[in-house]
């Protein structure tokens, strides 16, 4: 198989905007889970609401599209209850940070298995572009028009101090990083969250001198800082370049988990 | 050999799940259904059915509603302001057809109000609490071997007609100890499965569509938009929307009368009480206490859809007197369906209408 054939061909084209990321999110989720050899019958997809939860209406495996923000504890219903399926869930950094916050650090602390694709675009895209608990401070969106107030939620941050036994960041320009970390949090047993930052041209970038895609990616791409390299420069007492974000693998532990096949 | 018990009602709520075949439960603390839960904690595990407690009553029907998409009869238990916060993801279960059991054993509201003490305040929530039309089905408890035996129907009723199911008790039924008989075994119907081949949300016979259970190769895409007979999204079709939520509404409404459940004492009476829950259990010491009046008495024990034909089954009824411990919410419901008298007996505050509350009721009617 490719991934090509996990698409539910019939419902594509995607409702996505031109330059939107979250189709380079579902083609890494599926080569990752194609690499795996893993059978669809055998997968569920699962989201909440939001442009990033419409991702598995576009695959052929059973899925369930949940409401907002509670993507997780359906999935940790379905996995508790068929240990033997594997469960992905789609979410947005509104579904799974602001509305779903509460199901998101319980989920990690309970180490449920599953894996969690969080496309954290810093915005609501399919309300039109509101604040979320990621927008950068600063940032214009329709509910902050002068400028977000407010401070920022570390997603990746905070599932490794709940409990998660994978956490990894990366983002839309890092595919090949982000398909292998994809498929280490598929492999990992328990709670697995990659995080992955991606463009949304049309409510977040052309509010904020990020409109042209391209541009946006080499923005990804130039204001990652591997993880590594953070902690070397921290470690030896060297400045950090402000504005910049950490990438790549922050936890890969083995913490008891929940929902395996004893 | 059936089994002969002394048991607290939420506890034969539970039994009455194990029986039915209940394999998975989630569910969050609250006063006074928790039992409800602790009992389904010891007893799950030891027959490979799965517990868990969630982080709140909204992730707790989430959870439930997830675990029946792979085939297994599942169920929580709530109050008042948890019933609240389940609303939406009730809707969801109404959307997209998922058997699932609600279990709420009332107490006063509204808010945080009595918890300890029962009511009946949840009657319309339960049937109008979810945004958008839609229907479902709830039973009403008066005794302990109610509370068993209408938890293994609302399971049967939910499977059957892929409807979220809620067991209406209150706080009075469900702290109750009385006699339970526990059968050795119960009817139990199994969901229909989706015959290979048909679309997963083209209904077949009384608009009920077979089920195509997660992990089965029916690589079934379910969702909470309006949706078509495949299952996708088809939010802006005005035709679409309109044809899936006539079938919701009608697959519950026409089967009314195979889904009715009630008993009917002295029909040829002119002054009627009707009842469901723990008032029953008041209208039964009055008609026990006045062997020489003349008292009708209908007991509703499946209350939604609700069955307006059991009111003719008094047909010189002159009054229809009706106990409830709330404002009247059935009463306005039954005014809907009959030309006779509909009297509400409001009861407030956490206790039952006292047997002389109900027994001047009837004078003042006469």
């Amino acid at each position: 198989m490719s991934f090509r054939d996990w698409y539910r061909v019939d419902r594509l084209p995607t409702i996505y905007c031109v330059g939107c990321g979250n189709g380079t999110v579902i083609n890494c989720t599926l080569h990752a889970v194609d690499t795996l050899g893993w059978k669809w019958e055998e997968t569920v997809f699962v989201s909440g609401i939001g442009c990033s939860s419409r991702a598995p209406g576009y695959i052929k495996t059973d899925s369930l599209h949940t409401t907002h923000g509670r993507a997780l504890a359906f999935a940790t219903g379905i996995k508790l209850a068929r240990p033997g399926l594997h469960v992905v869930v789609f979410t947005g950094d509104g579904d799974l940070a602001a509305i779903g916050g509460n199901h998101f650090i319980h989920a990690c602390r309970r180490n449920v298995d599953m894996t969690v694709i969080c496309m954290n675009n810093w915005i609501y895209g399919m309300t039109g572009g509101q604040g979320s608990p990621t927008t950068p401070r600063g940032a214009i969106t329709t509910t902050t028009p002068y400028g977000s107030g407010e401070g920022v939620f570390d997603l990746s941050a905070l599932a490794v101090v709940a409990g998660a036994n994978h956490v990894a960041r990366w983002t839309s320009y890092h595919v090949k990083e982000l398909t292998r970390a994809i498929q280490t949090g598929l492999e990992t047993p328990g709670f697995s969250l990659i995080e992955v930052l991606t463009q949304c041209p049309t409510a977040y970038g052309r509010r904020n001198k990020l409109r042209d895609v391209a541009e946006t990616v080499e923005y990804l791409k130039t204001h990652a800082i591997l993880l590594q390299k953070y902690n070397r420069l921290v470690g030896e007492g060297k400045p950090v370049p402000e504005d910049m974000f950490t990438v790549g693998e922050f936890v890969r532990r083995n913490r008891p988990v929940m929902g395996v096949l004893p | 050999m059936s089994r002969l018990e002394f048991m607290q009602g939420n506890t034969a709520c539970a039994e009455g799940a194990l029986a039915a075949g209940c394999r998975f439960f989630a569910g969050y603390p609250i006063t006074p259904s928790t039992e409800v839960a602790e009992h389904l904690a010891l007893a799950l595990p030891k027959t490979k059915g799965v517990f868990i407690q969630m982080e709140d009553e909204i992730a707790s029907i989430a959870a439930v509603i997830g675990a029946s998409w792979t085939g297994a009869r599942a169920m929580t238990a709530t109050s008042g302001p948890g019933f609240s916060l389940m609303m939406e993801n009730i809707g969801y279960a109404a959307m997209t057809e998922t058997p699932c059991v609600v279990v709420n054993i009332q107490r006063g509201g509204p808010s945080t109000g009595q918890p300890t003490l029962g009511a009946q305040g949840d009657m319309l929530q339960c049937r109008f609490g979810s945004h958008g039309d839609y229907s479902i089905i709830a039973l009403s408890p008066a005794s302990v071997q109610e509370m068993f035996e209408l938890t293994v129907k609302a399971f049967n009723l939910s499977e059957r007609y892929r409807v979220p199911a809620f067991l209406m008790a209150d706080e009075i039924i469900g702290h109750m100890r009385e006699r339970l008989t526990i059968p050795d075994s119960v009817e139990v119907i199994p969901r229909k499965k989706l015959d290979p081949g048909t679309l997963p949300f083209k209904a077949g016979e009384g608009d009920i569509p077979g089920f195509p259970t997660f992990g089965e190769g029916y690589g079934v895409h379910v969702t909470g938009l309006t949706h078509d007979e495949r299952g996708y999204p088809a939010a802006t079709n005005p035709k679409a929307h309109e044809k899936l939520v006539m079938r919701l509404v009608r697959k519950v409404e026409s089967a009314r009368k195979e889904m009715a459940d009630y008993r009917v004492t002295n029909p040829d009476e002119e002054q009627v009480f009707v009842s469901y829950g723990a008032p029953t259990r008041t209208v039964h010491q009055v008609l026990h206490d006045r062997p020489k009046e003349e008292i009708g008495h209908l007991q509703l024990r499946v209350v939604w859809p609700f069955p307006e034909f059991a009111l003719s089954e008094f047909p010189d009824a002159k009054s229809f007197l009706v106990p409830e411990m709330n404002l009247g919410q059935m009463a306005r419901e039954m005014e809907r369906h009959t030309d006779v008298p509909v009297i509400p007996v409001p009861k407030l505050g956490g206790y039952l209408h006292t047997p002389d509350e109900l027994a001047r009721t009837l004078e003042g009617s006469r």
